[in-house]
C-alpha cells in the first residue's frame, strides 16, 4: 500500500468527526443485533458478530480512512485522494471546475471543519467532495478557485 | 471588469432573500405531497378520538414551519464575479457559480407563481446533473433584474454568445438511409432482441437495443396463448401448433422490429450546417435536432454479431446536451459502413484511430478474479439447493466454465490506446464498442483501485465526459499514472470557456 507524500493530509479533527459518525452507525447496529437476539438461534450469534463489526467500524477503519484521505493545489491541477478499501484518486483541472460548494454540517461545525465540493460538466465526477478542511482554509480554496477561473477569462 | 480585479476581495454585501410570498406559493404547491400523511392519520385516526384535527393540523403547521425555517436561513448574492447561495437549516451550504461557467439563465412561470407575479429563477451551468440553482421564488421585477445581471456580467467577461446561423439545406446529405437500409435496419432490430434474449447476455446491451420488457411480456403471453389454444385439439397436432406458435412468434418479432425502425428511423437524413450536424428522421413525428459541433465530446461506433457479418456498426455522438441536460447519446447513423462513418466523425473534429495503431488488453487477472467470485456464489447457491431439493442440483456447477467463458470472451475484447490527441476504449464481444474521445475534452481523471485489483498491482483509470465517460480498466498502476499524466497535462491548462460551445 503506497502512501503519497505529495499530499496534504485533512485537519486532524475529522479523524473524531469520522470515528463519531462510526459511533452513530455502530449505534444503530448494536441496536438491532440486540432485538435480534431474542429470535430462536442460540445467544451471542448476532451480537458477537454486530461487536466485532463495531469494532472494525469505530476503532480501526475511521483512521485507516483518515490516513487515506489527501489532496492537493498545485497549480493547476486539485487531485483528491480517497478510500481505504476502494482507492480513489481524482484529479480536477482548476479551469473545469463549474461552479462550487462549502458545505458544514452541525457535526463539523463543532470542530470548524467544512467540505468543499467542486462540480465539473463531467457525468463522472459531476461532484467531488473533499470534507474534513478547516472552514478558514475551504473558503481560502474557493478564492483560490474563483480567481483562477477569472484569470483564464480573455 | 477593468480595474475592478484588485478589489475582488472585497466584503460581499449582505444578501438577498427570497420573496416572502413565494413561501406561500411553494407551501399550497407542494401540499399533494403531504395527502399521504395527512390520509394515513385521517384513517387511523379512528383509535384516538378527537386527536385527528389535531394531527393534521400539526402536519400542515409543520411542514410550513420548516419552509419559513428554510427561507430565514436562504440568503443570495450577486457579487463581482460570482452568484453565490446560501442555504440549510442545520447543514450550511454555501454555493458559488461563477459568471462565465453560467450556461442558462431562465425564468419560470408557474399558475399559482403568476398570480402572486413571482416568478422561479434557474441557473444552469455545464455541471453533470440536474439544475445547478434555482431561486423559488422572486418577484418577476427582481427576476428579470437578476437575468439582465447575470447577462451582462457574462457578456463582460467576453465570452460571445455563437449567433445562430440560418439553416441552409441545399448540399447533399452526409449521411441519409434510403427504403432498403431502413428494411435492414429493421431485421436487425428483431434479431438482436431474440438472441439477447436466447443468451440471456444481460451484460451489454443496455443502450444499444431497444429493448424492452414489455415487448418480451407480450410475446410469452402469445406464446402462452397459442398453447391454451392447441391442448384443446388432438395430441398428435400439438407440434405443429408449436412449431405455428414459433412461426408466429418470429413473425411478429420481425413485424415489431421493422415497424419500430420505420417509424423512428424513416427519412434519416443528416446535414451539415455552418454550425453542426443537423438530424431528421421519423415517420408520424418528425424530429429535428441539430447538435453543434462545437459541442460533441466523443463518438461511440457500435455493432452486434449479426450485423458485424455485413460490416454495418451504428454511429453516436456523446455531446454536451443544450437543453435539459437529457439525451446527451445522440444517434448519427443507425446503420452504415466504416467507411462512411469515419468521415462522419472527421467533420466533427474527431479521429478514427490508424491502423498500425496499438491497443492494450486489459489484464487478465481481475477476469480470473470475478470468476472465483461467482464461483463461490454459485457454489454457495447451490450448497443451499441442494439441502433444499436434493443433491441432483450439484450438476448445476456445469454452468462454471460457461461463466469462465463468457468472462474470459468479456475481456478478451476490452482493450485501449491513446495518441497524442485522442483516447480509444473498445469493450464488449457480443455487441462491440469503440469510443473515441478528444483528450482536450476529459473535464476529470480517477484513478481507481480496489482490494483485489490493488493485490495484482492493477488500477482501472476514468475520464469525466460532459456527457458520459470513457474508462480504461486493469490496467498497471505505473501505466496508468503515466497516461493520467499526459492527459492532464494536454487539458489542464484549458480553460472550460475555451472548449467552444460552452458559453
Amino acid at each position: 500500500m503506497e502512501t503519497d507524500d505529495s499530499l496534504t493530509a485533512l485537519d486532524p479533527a475529522y479523524c473524531k468527526v469520522l470515528r463519531i459518525s462510526a459511533g452513530v452507525q455502530a449505534l444503530v447496529l448494536l441496536v438491532i443485533a440486540g432485538f435480534l437476539e431474542s429470535l430462536p438461534p442460540p445467544p451471542g450469534s448476532f451480537l458477537i458478530p454486530a461487536a466485532l463489526l463495531v469494532i472494525w467500524l469505530v476503532a480501526i477503519a475511521p483512521a485507516r480512512r483518515f490516513a487515506r484521505w489527501g489532496y492537493r493545489l498545485d497549480g493547476d491541477l486539485l487531485r483528491i485522494a480517497q478510500g481505504y478499501l476502494f482507492y480513489r484518486d481524482t484529479v480536477v483541472p482548476l479551469g473545469r471546475i463549474q461552479h462550487i460548494d462549502v458545505r458544514q454540517g452541525p457535526l463539523m461545525r463543532r470542530y470548524d471543519l467544512a467540505t468543499l465540493t467542486v462540480h465539473t460538466a463531467g457525468n463522472l465526477n459531476a461532484g467531488v467532495d473533499l470534507p474534513g478542511l478547516r472552514h478558514d482554509d475551504a473558503l481560502a480554496m474557493r478564492e483560490t478557485i474563483r480567481q483562477h477561473i477569472k484569470q483564464a477569462q480573455p | 471588469m477593468s480595474g475592478s480585479a484588485a478589489v475582488a476581495e472585497a466584503p460581499q454585501p449582505a444578501g438577498q432573500r427570497l420573496h416572502p410570498a413565494g413561501l406561500l406559493v411553494g407551501f399550497v404547491t407542494n401540499l399533494p405531497q403531504l395527502f399521504v400523511p395527512i390520509a394515513a392519520v385521517v384513517l387511523g385516526g379512528d383509535s384516538i378520538a378527537n386527536a385527528t384535527p389535531l394531527l393534521v393540523a400539526a402536519i400542515l403547521g409543520g411542514s410550513f414551519l420548516l419552509r419559513w425555517l428554510s427561507w430565514l436561513r436562504f440568503r443570495y448574492f450577486i457579487g463581482e464575479d460570482d452568484v453565490r447561495i446560501e442555504r440549510g437549516i442545520f447543514s450550511r451550504n454555501a454555493r458559488s457559480i461563477p459568471y462565465d461557467r453560467i450556461a442558462d439563465i431562465s425564468v419560470e412561470q408557474k399558475p399559482l407563481a403568476r398570480l402572486f407575479g413571482l416568478g422561479e429563477v434557474k441557473i444552469e451551468t455545464g455541471g453533470g446533473k440536474g439544475e445547478d440553482a434555482s431561486l423559488s421564488f422572486v418577484s418577476l421585477a427582481e427576476a428579470e433584474r437578476l437575468r439582465e445581471t447575470v447577462r451582462a456580467r457574462k457578456a463582460a467577461d467576453g465570452s460571445p454568445d455563437p449567433a445562430a446561423s440560418p439553416e441552409e439545406t441545399a448540399a447533399a446529405p452526409i449521411f441519409a438511409m434510403d427504403r432498403r437500409r431502413l428494411l435492414t435496419l429493421g431485421f436487425y432490430s428483431f434479431s438482436l432482441v431474440i438472441f439477447a434474449v436466447l443468451a440471456g447476455a444481460a451484460q451489454q446491451f443496455d443502450f444499444l437495443l431497444p429493448f424492452d420488457p414489455w415487448d418480451l411480456g407480450r410475446w410469452i403471453g402469445l406464446a402462452e396463448d397459442q398453447g391454451m389454444a392447441i391442448t384443446q385439439i388432438a395430441r398428435s397436432s400439438q407440434l405443429w401448433g408449436a412449431v405455428l406458435g414459433l412461426a408466429g412468434l418470429i413473425l411478429i418479432g420481425f413485424a415489431t422490429g421493422i415497424g419500430r425502425t420505420v417509424l423512428t428511423e424513416y427519412g434519416f437524413r443528416l446535414d451539415r450546417t455552418a454550425k453542426g450536424f443537423r438530424r431528421r428522421r421519423g415517420l408520424l413525428t418528425l424530429t429535428d435536432v441539430v447538435i453543434p459541433t462545437q459541442r460533441v465530446q466523443a463518438a461511440q461506433i457500435g455493432t452486434g454479431p449479426i450485423r458485424l457479418r455485413r460490416g454495418w456498426h451504428w454511429l453516436k455522438f456523446v455531446s454536451l446536451a443544450s437543453e435539459g441536460k437529457r439525451d446527451s447519446h445522440h444517434m448519427i447513423a443507425p446503420l452504415a459502413q466504416l467507411a462512411e462513418i469515419w468521415p462522419i466523425i472527421a467533420e466533427a473534429g474527431l479521429r478514427q484511430p490508424e491502423a498500425e495503431m496499438a491497443f492494450e488488453a486489459a489484464s487478465p487477472g481481475p477476469w480470473i478474479d470475478a470468476w472465483l467470485i461467482e464461483l463461490l456464489l454459485l457454489a454457495a447457491g447451490l450448497g443451499i439447493a441442494a439441502y433444499l431439493a436434493g443433491p441432483l442440483v450439484w450438476w448445476g456447477l456445469l454452468l462454471a466454465p460457461l461463466l469462465a467463458l463468457a468472462g474470459w470472451f468479456s475481456w478478451r475484447h476490452r482493450a485501449h490506446a491513446t495518441d497524442r490527441l485522442q483516447l480509444y476504449a473498445r469493450h464488449g464481444w457480443w455487441n462491440r464498442q469503440l469510443e473515441i474521445a478528444r483528450q482536450v475534452n476529459v473535464q476529470s481523471v480517477s484513478i481507481l483501485q480496489g482490494p483485489l485489483l490493488r493485490r495484482r498491482g492493477l488500477a482501472s483509470i476514468e475520464f469525466g465526459i460532459a456527457g458520459g465517460k470513457l474508462s480504461f480498466q486493469a490496467l498497471p498502476l505505473a501505466a496508468a499514472q503515466a497516461i493520467r499524466d499526459q492527459v492532464l497535462a494536454i487539458a489542464g491548462p484549458v480553460d472550460y470557456s475555451q472548449l467552444g460551445g460552452a458559453g
